[in-house]
């Protein structure tokens, strides 16, 4: 009788081992997609009163979960309010955004990189407690930025980016309107539905993180984009080559006022000018001739170099590409090269392309989570990444010569440091709509040489005011960099 | 094996009683037990509960009361199975009294009277039979008691029905489970007769394509316990049981008879009568249909719905792999949790690692009484050891592979860990009934005169060789 006891052995043996897969496959193996459920109420719940790490900016925490007495035990409470809300985002019942969204598994205590950690809290029965998120926001520069951009008005629309270039750690992100996400987190459901819905409805999109998320036409600081190309090219060399200038250019197959473009009053020259002249003039003539000559195809290799048509921002979700079109005819192309037609850019972008001069050509990969810590603190610092060599060393110092010329005697003038030398560039672009006011830009870096600040400010609305980006967004970029280098 | 023909390899080898490292396991089973009730207080309230001491001596007294009665009735027992059984029902009462303190009820005071009942009987059980063979006598009555047992709950008054299943019966203050008494009678009777009947079920038949059919008179009994399946299915609504009766009744059959055949035939009528039921009954299709679709019923609202296996899963997906930690999960959301869906709370707070320990707690006890049946010397008690292992095995399997989503949702406990009384006592009349036969099997053989007659099994030998020349 032993052969069937046998058999039947290895039968019990096959049962035991298909509970084992299927067991093992819905715990590891299909965890998440179950966990991720809409039905799943567990989840949910068990997220919301669970202690949550929170998000630092230096040693202050900007959100935080504080004990209450209900029945979810913790209120995610953010004690800046709005200056940090398009980062932080929100933290409610069932939907989340910004960093609480996207680094959710780390201040939720679920990342595995926390795993010794709850091990440890397993064994000693502890509820697991959720990570810190520690940014690399610099507090003075951020309010620096919020300050210069909300003193423009209550209604002013528009974002600033700081980076720092030898790295992509983002300094400064600050986007108005905003809103404030203690509301959004409230345990009052009715009261916070209301509230959210008013909010998606908002012509001024409060939600929306502009830094990001908006991309419009970059105007005259795309002009920095176009010099690169020029002097990559070979054809130019150096901060004072000398360029086509000109009171006026008629786009190739255009004839007419459509086709004509003009300076806006600015001294271009007559024939060529120096590079250098161009930029602090900030000279559309120019700057249409040298796209012409280089060629729709090498715009768009040199912009997507820059991370143009790209998604680069890992840590912090909802990144849109900035776009250059891939396919142009030669009047096109003379539009794009001062930033008009279809190229359209978010401010990380510009900020992007100031740190990559500063940088010595190199595009550091922007992130903005600078640490993970565990609930013991043992911390995971995040690596610097090298996105792309967007231009030589040469072309990189030739634009910063440059650049500093247009602070120091250009359009760029309102964001000079005294004792400091500043690179800057400003964009004043149309919307091609008639009537309306256009857009202001302002990008710039400081010092000249181991730049520690690229800055990019977008000022999309600022009811009331004459929308210029060097008088509207030089002051607002030259506190963020003081406030960095000082 | 292979130097000595026939049983003589076994024989020769001598078991040691190992009662030592018996006690030596089943302290560490103790640690589970008081462990996991010490480590729910923590987590829930934050503090060991203050009843610790009486609860942990009242485990340990349990403990050392099963382990004299082994040592003093039973000295060559298998000392693996007492230790493990002794952990998984800690466990389970750590893991029904975490449940009671989400739910508010207090069903772990009970399951300890039970455990403490079941090992009463545990004692008892191995006191009055002192040779597992004495059963072989009541064979036809285990049968027919087995049979009336089932049918008790179809009885008016004291027939109860509860979720849908006809299978409790009331006596006063009691509710009772009669199919986990007859299971065991079950396998009894089966022994009984399969030992009695294996030549006629095996030798006679006919050979088509490579498996050797049986004949068509010699179809009686497995028809019999067919339809008594179908009966419980189609009655009393629980295809748990169902399953199990008729499983383990191919299962000893097989074993008995040595022939696939018995396997094949029982596989097509099971086929069938799984059919049929899909087609017949709306519970059967519902079970089905909730299996393939679960998250397509999950808010059914009428009732049949998948929502408890689907918070189960649910439950499985939040543990992870190492669990939210006894007291920190949401097991309370699965309805039943404390009985059917117990593998779920272990899931969900316990992780991977816990349900994979337990599965091998599981695997252990189905290997140590498989073990049982090769070294026992009578073939009543292989059959009856294979039966018990049977038994436990494909219960295992029908439970937790239903509430995992292996297979469809089938109603049965998870013995030991499930709070229910008549489970959790006749689990441990199972466990005194293996014991029994491993101390039989494990026991240095008497001296024996050349002149007393071979053993029953070289007897069935010499008539397969008769047969044959």
């Amino acid at each position: 009788m032993n052969k069937p006891i046998r058999s039947v052995s290895i039968f019990c043996l096959l049962l035991f081992l298909a509970l084992m897969l299927n067991v093992t496959y819905l715990q590891f193996w299909e965890a998440d997609s179950l966990n991720d459920r809409a039905e799943n109420r567990r989840v949910k719940e068990a997220a919301y009163s669970s202690e949550r790490g929170a998000i630092l900016v230096g040693r202050t925490p900007i959100a935080e979960s504080k004990p209450v007495d209900d029945e979810f035990n913790y209120l995610r409470t953010y004690p800046a309010k709005g200056l940090y809300a398009p980062v932080t985002g929100y933290f409610s019942f069932g939907s989340s955004s910004g960093i609480e969204s996207s680094q959710n598994e780390v201040l939720s205590g679920d990342d595995p990189r926390l795993f010794i950690g709850s091990l440890v809290d397993l064994l000693s029965n502890k509820a697991p407690k959720g990570g810190n998120v520690q940014l690399t926001l610099d507090p003075d520069a951020q309010q620096a930025a919020y300050d210069g951009l909300a003193a423009l008005g209550d209604d002013v629309e528009g974002a600033v980016v700081a980076l720092q270039p030898s790295t992509g750690k983002i300094l400064a992100m600050v986007s108005l309107p905003t809103f404030d996400p203690n509301r959004l987190a409230s345990h009052d459901f009715a009261t916070r539905d209301a509230l959210y819905a008013r909010l998606l409805e908002d012509d001024k999109d409060p939600l929306l993180n502009r830094a990001i998320q908006t991309r419009l036409f970059p105007g005259s600081v795309f002009k920095l984009v176009t010099a690169a190309a020029a002097l990559e090219s070979d054809k130019y060399e150096g901060a004072d080559a000398m360029v086509p200038g000109g009171a006026t250019f008629q786009l190739p197959q255009t004839s007419g006022e459509g086709g004509l473009i003009d300076n806006e009053g600015r001294y271009c020259g007559s024939g060529e000018i120096t590079l250098r002249l161009a930029m602090e003039q900030s000279c559309n003539t120019t700057f249409a001739q040298l796209a012409i000559e280089v060629g729709a195809e090498g715009m768009l290799r040199q912009a997507e170099q820059f991370g143009f048509n790209s998604s680069y921002l890992e840590d912090l979700g909802g990144q849109v590409r900035s776009s250059f079109p891939d396919e142009l005819t030669p009047p096109e192309v003379g539009q794009v090269g001062f930033g008009q037609f279809e190229v359209q850019a978010t401010p990380l972008q510009m900020a992007m392309v100031a740190a990559a001069i500063a940088n010595d050509g190199v595009v550091m990969r922007p992130y903005i989570v600078d640490e993970v810590q565990s609930a013991d603190y043992d911390a995971q610092t995040t690596d610097p990444e090298e996105l792309s060599r967007a231009i030589s060393e040469e072309t990189a110092e030739a634009l910063r010569e440059v650049m500093v010329s247009t602070v120091d005697d250009g359009t760029a003038s309102p964001a000079a440091i005294s004792g400091v030398s500043v690179g800057g560039k400003t964009g004043t672009a149309q919307r091609g709509v008639p009537g309306e006011p256009p857009y202001g830009w302002f990008v710039s870096f400081a010092p000249q040489d181991d730049a520690d600040v690229a800055v990019a400010v977008m000022i999309q609305e600022a009811p009331g005011r004459e929308i210029a980006g060097g008088a509207l967004g030089g002051p607002i970029a030259k506190a963020v960099m003081e406030a960095i280098i000082r | 094996m292979a130097t000595t023909p026939g049983t003589g390899a076994l024989m020769g080898f001598v078991h040691r009683r190992r009662r030592g490292a018996e006690l030596f396991l089943l302290v560490l089973a103790l640690a589970v037990g008081v462990g996991g009730y010490a480590a729910v207080g923590l987590g829930v309230d934050g503090e060991v509960p203050a009843n610790i001491v009486g609860y942990g001596g009242w485990l340990a007294g349990l403990m050392v009361a099963a382990h004299v009665a082994v040592r003093l009735v039973a000295p060559y027992a298998d000392p693996v199975l007492l230790p493990v059984v002794a952990a998984l029902n800690g466990l389970g009462l750590a893991v029904i009294h975490r449940l009671d303190l989400a739910e508010g009820d207090s069903f772990a005071p009970q399951q300890l009277t039970w455990m403490t009942l079941g090992v009463i009987l545990f004692v008892l059980t191995l006191l009055v039979l002192r040779d597992h063979r004495v059963l072989a006598r009541f064979t036809y009555t285990a049968g027919l008691l087995a049979i009336v047992l089932l049918m008790l709950p179809m009885a008016p008054v004291i027939g109860k029905q509860v979720n849908g299943a006809r299978i409790w019966i009331h006596l006063g203050p009691f509710n009772f489970q009669p199919g986990e008494v007859a299971k065991v009678l079950l396998v009894v009777a089966f022994a009984g007769y399969l030992v009695l009947h294996r030549d006629a079920l095996a030798l006679a038949g006919r050979r088509v394509l490579f498996v050797d059919l049986p004949r068509g008179r010699d179809l009686g009994p497995i028809l019999v316990m067919w339809l008594i399946s179908l009966g419980i299915l189609v009655f009393q609504r629980d295809l748990g049981s169902s399953l199990l009766f008729f499983g383990l009744f191919l299962l000893m059959l097989y074993v008995a008879t040595e022939r696939p055949g018995w396997v094949v035939v029982g596989a097509l009528l099971f086929s069938g009568g799984a059919v049929a039921g899909y087609r017949l009954f709306g519970h059967v299709r519902v079970r089905v249909d909730t299996w393939l679709h679960p998250f397509e019923y999950y808010d059914g609202g009428t009732g049949e719905n998948s929502y408890q296996l689907v918070e189960g899963l649910f439950g499985f997906a939040w543990g992870g792999q190492i669990g939210k930690g006894l007291g920190e999960g949401d097991p309370g959301r699965v309805p039943e949790a404390s009985s059917d869906f117990i593998m779920a709370a272990i899931g969900e707070e316990l992780g991977l690692t816990g349900v994979l320990a337990v599965l091998l707690l599981y695997g252990i006890v189905v290997e140590r009484a498989l073990r049982t049946a090769l070294i026992c010397r009578d073939n009543f008690g292989k059959l009856m050891a294979t039966g018990l292992a049977g038994v436990f095995a494909l219960q295992l399997f029908v439970v937790i592979g239903g509430v995992t989503r292996l297979i469809p949702l089938t109603g049965l406990t998870t013995s030991f860990l499930s709070y229910g009384g008549s489970s959790l006592v006749m689990s441990w009349v199972i466990i005194a009934l293996l014991l029994r036969i491993s101390d039989q099997a494990r026991r240095p053989v008497p001296e024996l005169t050349p002149e007393v007659e071979s053993s029953p099994d070289d007897e069935s030998t010499q008539v397969i060789k008769l047969s044959k020349t």
